[in-house]
C-alpha cells in the first residue's frame, strides 16, 4: 500500500532535478587566438564571438541607427563596453591555468581591450583581447571555454577556431569540443584538477583545449 | 471525515504519481549523463541518444527552442509558417515546464498544503501559465513598443520581475506555514487526547460551573464544538478556509509573475521582425503548453493528496496528525523555495542579461 509521505516524495523528486540543467537561451560561436610574447609566455585570448540572431535583437534593442537594418561600429560602441563588463562577472566564460601542476588555480584576467561590436547578417559579432593579469608561463596550458550554468552555450567555430599568435613553432594544440564525447583530454583535465572550483554543470559542455610547448 | 473506499481513480493517481516520482528520482540521477548527450554541434554532428527522462525532455526542448527561432526567420517571408511557429511553442512550452522550474514546484506543494480539488489545481495552473504568457507580452510590449527600452533596461525589469516572484513564493509559503502550523499544532494537541480525555471532561465540568455563574454560554458551545470535532478527526474542508478564486491568487501571482527567459527572446526575435501577432500567438501557445504540464503535475499532486487524505481520514488522532504534518510540510517546501530563490541558493533560469 503506497505511503502516505508519497505527495512531498514526488515534490522532492521534482526539486531535485538540477536547476542548470535548462537547455541554452543563448549561443555563441567562438573564435580564439592565444597571443604569445617572443619569450614563450602567453599574453592573453584575441577572441571572436558571434551571437544568435534572437539573441542579438535582444541585445540590440533601443540602440539607435541612422540606416534601418545596419549598425555601424560606433553606434554599438556603447553596448560593446556594457556587454564586456558584464562578462566580467563570467570570468568571460573562459577557465584558463597551467597544466603543469596539478592544483593550479584558474588564471587571472585584466581587462579586456579593443573591444568592439560588428553586426553582420542580423548577428552580432564581439571581438575583444583578453589579457592575462600577469603572462602566463606553462609548458602545458589548458583553456576550457563554457558558462558554468549553461545559459549560454559556448560552441566553437567550424573550422581553425583556434589559432597560436607568435607562439614557438613546436607548441602543439589539441582541442576538444564537447561533442567528442568523453575526451581524454578532459578525462586527465578532471582527475588532475580535483577540487577546481570549476564545478557546476556546464563544465560538460566545455571546449577544452591544451597548449602544449615542449 | 468518515472512512470510504478507495476510489479507482484514487489508486490510478497513486500508481501515477509513483510512477512520476521515480521517473523524476531516476531523471534526477541521470541528468548529468543526459546533459553531456544534449550538445548539437554546429556541424550537425549526430547528437548521442539522450539517457533518461530529463535527458529526453532536455533535448526535446532545446530542439523546439532551436526551431522557434528559424520558425520567426521564415514567418518573415512565408506567412504560413506562423501556424508552425504557433505549434513549436505549444511544444517548446509542454516540454519547458517538465524541466526545472519553480512553477510547478510552487502550485503542487500549494495545493498539497491545501485542500483543493482537482478541478481547481488544474484551474489554478493554466492561470498562473497564462499570466506567465501575459506578463511577458507586457514587458515587451510595453517595453519596447512604446517606451523603446534598452536590453539592459529590459533586463532589470526581469529581474524585478524575478524578485517579486520569489518573494511572493517565500509569502505563500510563510502564509501556509502559519495557517497549517497551527493546525498541526492543534491536531497534535489531539493526538494525546486519550490521556487527557477524563482531564478534559474535567475541565469541561468547571467550565460549565463557570459559564453557570458567568453566563458564558456562547463559550461553552464552542468548546464543545472543538472538541466533538477532533474526537473524529478533524475536517480538513473546514481549515481549508473559504473557497472562492481569492485563495489562490498569491500562489497565480507568486508562480506566473516571473516570464520565461524563452518567451522573452522569442517575443523580441518576432516583434524585431514586426512580426506582432505571431510573437503574441506564440507566447499564449508557450503558455497552453506550459499550462499543460504544470496542470498534469498538479493534477496527479492534488490525487495524490485526496488519497492520502482517504487513507487517514479514517484513523482519528493519528490520520489527522499526518495529513497536518504533510500539508505544514509542503508549505515549508514553498517557504523554503522561496527563500533558496531569492538568497539564489537555488538558481533558477538565468534573466536574459548576463
Amino acid at each position: 500500500m503506497p505511503r502516505p509521505s508519497i505527495g512531498p516524495l514526488v515534490l522532492i523528486a521534482a526539486l531535485a532535478a538540477p536547476p542548470a540543467s535548462a537547455h541554452p537561451h543563448v549561443f555563441i560561436s567562438a573564435g580564439a587566438e592565444l597571443l604569445y610574447r617572443d619569450d614563450g609566455a602567453i599574453l592573453g585570448l584575441r577572441y571572436t564571438w558571434t551571437f544568435d540572431d534572437m539573441f542579438s535583437a535582444y541585445a540590440l534593442q533601443g540602440v539607435e541607427q541612422k540606416t534601418r537594418g545596419a549598425y555601424t561600429r560606433s553606434e554599438l560602441d556603447h553596448l560593446a563596453k556594457l556587454n564586456v563588463d558584464a562578462l566580467a562577472e563570467f570570468r568571460y566564460f573562459t577557465f584558463a591555468r597551467s597544466a603543469d601542476e596539478p592544483a593550479a588555480a584558474n588564471a587571472p584576467f585584466a581587462e579586456p581591450r579593443d573591444y568592439y561590436f560588428d553586426y553582420i547578417d542580423g548577428s552580432l559579432v564581439l571581438h575583444f583581447t583578453l589579457p592575462f593579469a600577469a603572462a602566463m608561463r606553462a609548458r602545458s596550458m589548458l583553456v576550457e571555454i563554457y558558462d558554468p550554468t549553461y545559459f549560454v552555450a559556448m560552441v566553437l567555430e567550424d573550422t581553425d577556431p583556434v589559432r597560436l599568435v607568435g607562439a614557438p613553432a613546436a607548441c602543439a594544440i589539441s582541442l576538444h569540443r564537447p561533442a567528442d564525447g568523453p575526451a581524454t583530454a578532459r578525462a586527465l583535465g578532471e582527475a588532475a584538477f580535483a577540487g577546481n572550483a570549476n564545478a557546476g554543470l556546464g563544465h560538460m559542455f566545455a571546449n577544452t583545449l591544451t597548449v602544449t610547448c615542449p | 471525515m468518515t472512512a470510504r473506499r478507495i476510489s479507482p481513480g484514487g489508486w490510478i493517481g497513486a500508481i501515477a504519481l509513483l510512477a512520476l516520482a521515480i521517473l523524476l528520482a531516476d531523471a534526477a540521477i541521470h541528468a548529468a549523463a543526459a546533459q553531456a548527450s544534449l550538445f548539437q554541434g554546429p556541424r550537425g554532428a549526430p547528437a548521442p541518444p539522450a539517457t533518461g527522462l530529463v535527458g529526453w525532455l532536455l533535448q526535446k526542448q532545446s530542439e523546439f527552442y532551436r526551431q522557434m527561432s528559424a520558425t520567426i526567420r521564415a514567418a518573415k517571408s512565408d506567412g504560413s509558417a506562423v501556424w508552425t511557429l504557433v505549434g513549436i511553442s505549444f511544444a517548446y512550452g509542454v516540454f519547458h515546464a517538465a524541466g526545472p522550474g519553480h512553477g510547478k514546484a510552487v502550485i503542487s506543494s500549494y495545493l498539497i498544503a491545501n485542500q483543493e480539488t482537482a478541478r481547481r489545481g488544474v484551474a489554478l495552473s493554466f492561470a498562473a501559465a497564462m499570466l506567465q504568457a501575459l506578463v511577458a507580452v507586457l514587458l515587451v510590449g510595453v517595453g519596447r513598443l512604446v517606451f523603446n527600452v534598452a536590453a539592459a533596461t529590459m533586463c532589470d525589469a526581469e529581474r524585478a520581475l524575478e524578485i517579486g516572484s520569489y518573494g511572493l513564493i517565500a509569502l505563500v509559503g510563510a502564509a501556509l506555514v502559519w495557517t497549517k502550523g497551527r493546525a498541526l499544532l492543534d491536531a497534535a494537541r489531539h493526538w494525546r487526547a486519550p490521556h487527557d480525555h477524563h482531564d478534559h471532561h474535567d475541565h469541561h465540568d468547571h467550565h460549565d460551573h463557570h459559564d453557570h455563574h458567568h453566563d458564558h454560554h456562547h463559550d461553552h458551545h464552542h468548546h464543545h464544538d472543538a472538541h466533538h470535532g477532533h474526537a473524529h478527526g478533524p475536517l480538513p474542508d473546514e481549515l481549508a478556509g473559504p473557497g472562492g478564486w481569492r485563495r489562490g491568487l498569491g500562489a497565480i501571482v507568486a508562480a506566473g509573475l516571473r516570464p520565461c527567459s524563452g518567451a522573452i527572446l522569442v517575443l523580441v526575435f518576432a516583434f524585431a521582425q514586426t512580426l506582432y501577432a505571431a510573437g503574441i500567438a506564440a507566447t499564449f501557445a508557450m503558455g497552453l503548453g506550459t499550462g499543460l504540464t504544470v496542470a498534469t503535475i498538479a493534477f496527479v499532486a492534488v490525487r495524490a493528496k485526496g488519497l492520502a487524505h482517504r487513507l487517514l481520514a479514517h484513523r482519528s488522532g493519528f490520520g489527522a496528525l499526518a495529513l497536518r504534518l504533510m500539508e505544514c510540510a509542503a508549505g515549508a517546501l514553498v517557504l523554503l523555495f522561496g527563500i533558496a530563490l531569492l538568497s539564489g541558493y537555488l538558481v533558477a533560469e538565468r534573466a536574459t542579461c548576463f
